[in-house]
């Protein structure tokens, strides 16, 4: 989705911005990268990440690297940290089930790998097809063996992928931040 | 078009490319693709893959990103290639100078009772390699084609992809160490010394 199409819906009523709400978490995020050295950025592209890609794609330190399916970033987390440099996986909730296999890899080898996943199919969702992956997403990767924290307001998610980003390297796991769709807010079908 | 048998034998074919590796890192595809390689040269800059099936050419992506001035190989099957071949594209598009892509391919899923992959049935993963935007790609059918191959895997600037068509006769196993977390430390010990573990 374009930059336009958030910004509407950032005004949308459904968007569950409270009191703490932010306008900036994807600069939030992308200073964490930064700061945490993170050098390979893969994606799949979702409209809550799309203003975090075109900072990253604007970063000559990092690169931004799309994907053709999300289970392609778990297997390039292995090698950047096979050679030494430290990736970030970027998707949409209804990626999550493309990685499961992969992710035993991931568990297997003792790899960092931080995710971070915009959620579909939950707050105030209009499209019935993106509900069984999302309700899905988090039982899954749990399944896999993948740290699960999730952020619900904007205000948070600074933080909370600071705490993820910490907690994959300096444990040497899999770990994955939910970004509720009350952040992003709902895409609008009209 | 009709079906060209293959020749050669792949356990002297990835003996030949390695003999040659220098400080080349291998990224090794799970099932016969390991053990090949472990029989030929197990190094501790060979990371080998007991699963993952379709992540090897990632993987060496990754690495080759990671090491740009390192000559990366990734040696896998045509089925682990076949799981993966989107990876084609993500690699074309990344275009990393330091990247082969070798895939000894038998035409079957040797592991699981030799049965027949795309590869036999009119499929050329060169082709889409070369779609996909790597610098070189073919397919190596003869031992001659294969001595001028070699050094292009070391030296062309890549993405370079080669597809080696080998026989299905059955070579002893050689198995690796298989401790995935033992095989990712021993690499990055191996290639990055003390900072592998800071």
């Amino acid at each position: 989705m374009r930059r336009a199409e958030l910004k509407r819906n950032n005004r949308s009523p459904v968007t569950g911005h409270g009191s703490r709400a932010s306008t900036t978490w994807p600069d939030d995020i992308y200073r964490v990268l930064v700061d945490q050295d993170i050098r390979q950025v893969t994606y799949v592209p979702d409209s809550g990440h799309a203003r975090l890609i075109d900072l990253v794609r604007a970063d000559r330190r990092m690169r931004a690297i799309p994907l053709t399916t999300e289970e392609e970033g778990v297997a390039l987390a292995v090698g950047a940290w096979l050679g030494g440099e430290r990736s970030i996986l970027l998707m949409q909730s209804s990626g999550s089930g493309n990685c499961i296999n992969m992710l035993g890899m991931v568990q297997e080898c003792r790899v960092p790998l931080p995710m971070l996943i915009t959620m579909r199919g939950e707050w105030g969702e209009f499209n019935p097809w993106q509900v069984p992956m999302s309700q899905a997403t988090s039982p899954a990767l749990t399944a896999m063996g993948v740290a699960v924290l999730s952020v619900e307001h904007a205000g948070e998610v600074g933080e909370t992928v600071a705490a993820a980003v910490r907690l994959a390297f300096n444990t040497c796991r899999a770990v994955a931040v939910l970004i509720s769709q009350r952040v992003i807010g709902a895409k609008q079908f009209k | 078009m009709k079906h060209r048998e293959p020749t050669l034998n792949r356990r002297k074919a990835v003996a030949d490319i390695l003999k040659v590796r220098g400080d080349a890192l291998v990224v090794a595809g799970l099932g016969a693709p390991c053990w090949d390689i472990a029989a030929a040269d197990d190094s501790p800059l060979n990371f080998y893959l007991w699963g993952g099936m379709g992540g090897a050419a990632m993987i060496g992506l990754g690495l080759a990103l990671a090491q740009p001035k390192r000559r990366v190989l990734v040696i896998t099957g045509d089925g682990e290639m076949l799981m993966g071949l989107g990876s084609l594209a993500t690699i074309g598009v990344q275009r990393p100078r330091n990247l082969a892509v070798i895939v000894m391919d038998n035409e079957r899923y040797g592991e699981t009772g030799m049965q027949l992959t795309h590869t036999r049935l009119g499929v050329e993963l060169a082709g889409v390699a070369k779609a996909s935007g790597f610098s070189t790609a073919g397919t190596v059918y003869t031992a001659a084609q294969l001595k001028t191959w070699i050094p292009r895997l070391f030296r062309a600037p890549g993405p370079v992809f080669a597809a080696i068509k080998v026989t299905t006769q059955p070579a002893p196993m050689v198995l690796p160490l298989r401790d995935g977390a033992a095989l990712k430390d021993r690499f990055r010990q191996a290639l990055l010394g003390d900072k592998a573990f800071a």
